[in-house]
């Protein structure tokens, strides 16, 4: 019906960005041919949609019309016999399936698409790609963020992040990443590569690494959509569902963990009235789904330790139990040694932290400068302030030690 | 199938000890022999030190000739060998296994493709 908005097309290209990319790669054998594509088709659909209204299956109208759309491009350039040859070079795809050109077919099923997501994901989170190419990759090609959002996400020159992008994309042809699920002997790695992708842009959203403001709550939200989303692809890897609900529980505490004047607010002092319930459910329900399987991995781990402290008054001897589970990195050796200061009191702990080494992070002077200050030793409690007040890239988590410093000196 | 390099870089010094050295040549002995099997193989060879190397640079419609390698450096290029597989895949696995016979590190680089 007469009267659809810009808007409705863009809730559609938020939604269906990804799967149509992914379905148009495997057709064109090329990303950017396959961008081109949808990007037309979205162009068509802001024209045509506020005259014939919005079609039925908006995310199907859009894969077909970019199918379309691709095809009557290679007919037109395929009617000269160098051009054609050019064509099928560069659209390797067609091959093999040459009767595209003839005859596209009706739509493909949704089987065929949650592959396609699925090898899009892979080739996006490959690692012959750098880790934060992988992040900006994923997001641009199967979250559909422009790269304007993507650079501001990452407080990077809008310039930058497109070049990334690029190089990223000729990588991937030049080098021919694959376009495929991984084998099965090969896909605990491959997929830990993908799951560190939707870890990398939740921890980003939660606490930014750089800038003013603590949380990036676009972040956050495209990490819950992309965790959605691999655990509607991959339902039966215990990890997938565990990341999901960490993430899920992560962001349950938003609202709580920034003061009105955008200070940070530590997890024992949160007003849990703030907290999200809806998403604290979900992410415990899920805890328990995957836990059942009794396959517990890193992620499901984290999320059970966030779902205890989801449950106050928390079971800190179950925290602490569960940091035992966890692969010791110095990272996870700081956190349990806070979860140890809880059970055992702030001196066996901080004989923890003595013996880590955790090189240019906040996070251990902070850890350490709030044990000094328990243990009422305060000149080098504030020393150990100093240190992580230096170190911090936040200004929200540098105003939280700052006044914590205060604290301790005035004690 | 496409081309890809795997390149070994080497650091510049005295060989190893005779022992360790035997056991790399014949591990990576084996591996092409594998590779053969597999079709994957096209071409390999081993080089001599740079200090072995000439450089020819046009200059001026005419070409310098110098002695010792195209730049100094901490490593070079030791050898490579050049397999023909399906995709990047596949060529990093040829590759890792080459970094673990050679117990170097292996640059897999893709041919431009032939025309």
């Amino acid at each position: 019906m007469p009267g659809v908005c810009v808007p409705d097309v863009e809730a559609v290209f938020r939604e269906s960005y990804g799967r149509a990319v992914a379905v148009l790669t495997r057709l064109l054998g090329d990303i950017d041919a396959a961008e081109e594509a949808v990007q037309e088709a979205f162009l068509t659909a802001v024209r045509r949609w506020p005259v014939d209204g919005v079609p039925p299956s908006p995310a199907g109208w859009i894969v077909t019309t970019a199918r379309n759309r691709a095809i009557d491009r290679l007919r037109r350039e395929s009617t000269r016999a160098d051009r054609h040859r050019a064509m099928l070079l560069l659209y390797p795809a067609l091959l093999h399936d040459t009767a595209l050109l003839s005859d596209p077919g009706p739509p493909p099923e949704e089987g065929a698409v949650r592959d396609d997501r699925l090898r899009l994901l892979f080739t996006c989170c490959h690692p012959a790609l750098a880790p934060a190419t992988r992040v900006a990759l994923t997001l641009r090609l199967v979250g559909g963020l422009t790269t304007a959002e993507i650079a501001h996400a990452f407080l990077v020159p809008e310039a930058t992040m497109a070049q990334r992008l690029v190089r990223a994309k000729a990588k991937i042809r030049a080098a021919r990443i694959p376009y495929r699920v991984p084998a099965e002997a090969d896909l605990p790695d491959r997929l830990s590569a993908v799951l560190a992708v939707v870890y990398l842009v939740s921890t980003e959203g939660h606490t930014a690494s750089s800038g003013e403001r603590l949380l990036r709550t676009d972040l956050s939200a495209e990490a819950i959509r992309l965790g959605r989303e691999l655990a509607e692809l991959m339902p039966d890897e215990p990890e997938v569902v565990g990341l999901l609900a960490l993430v899920l529980l992560v962001d349950s505490r938003r609202a709580a963990r920034v003061a009105p004047d955008g200070d940070l607010v530590p997890l024992p002092e949160q007003d849990r009235r703030l907290w999200d319930a809806a998403l604290v459910a979900e992410g415990q329900q899920l805890v328990r789904r995957c836990l059942r399987r009794g396959a517990p991995g890193p992620y499901q781990v984290q999320a059970a330790i966030q779902a205890v402290h989801s449950d106050p008054p928390t079971d800190r001897r179950q925290v602490l139990a569960l940091y035992d589970l966890l692969p010791p990195t110095p990272v996870v050796a700081l956190n349990r040694a806070v979860a140890v200061a809880e059970v055992d009191g702030p001196a066996a702990a901080l004989a923890l932290v003595e013996r880590l080494d955790l090189p240019r992070s906040h996070l251990l002077p902070a850890v350490r400068a709030d044990l000094l200050r328990r243990l009422g030793r305060h000149a080098e409690a504030t020393a150990a302030y100093d240190a992580a007040i230096a170190l911090a890239g936040n200004a929200a988590e540098r105003a939280f030690l700052v006044r914590r410093r205060a604290g301790a000196a005035g004690a | 199938m496409a081309l890809y390099l795997l390149a070994m870089h080497q650091p510049v010094g005295p060989a190893p000890e005779p022992a360790v050295l035997q056991q790399v040549m014949a591990d990576l002995d084996a591996l092409r022999e594998e590779m053969q099997a597999a079709g994957a193989w096209v071409f390999a060879g081993g080089l001599h030190d740079p200090d072995a190397s000439t450089v020819l640079r046009p200059a001026d419609g005419d070409v310098l000739v110098t002695d010792g390698p195209y730049v100094e450096a901490e490593e070079h290029l030791g050898g490579f060998t050049i397999v023909d597989v399906p995709d990047l895949d596949a060529a990093l696995a040829w590759g890792r296994r080459t970094a673990l016979a050679s117990t170097l590190p292996i640059e897999v680089r893709p041919f431009r493709e032939r025309s």
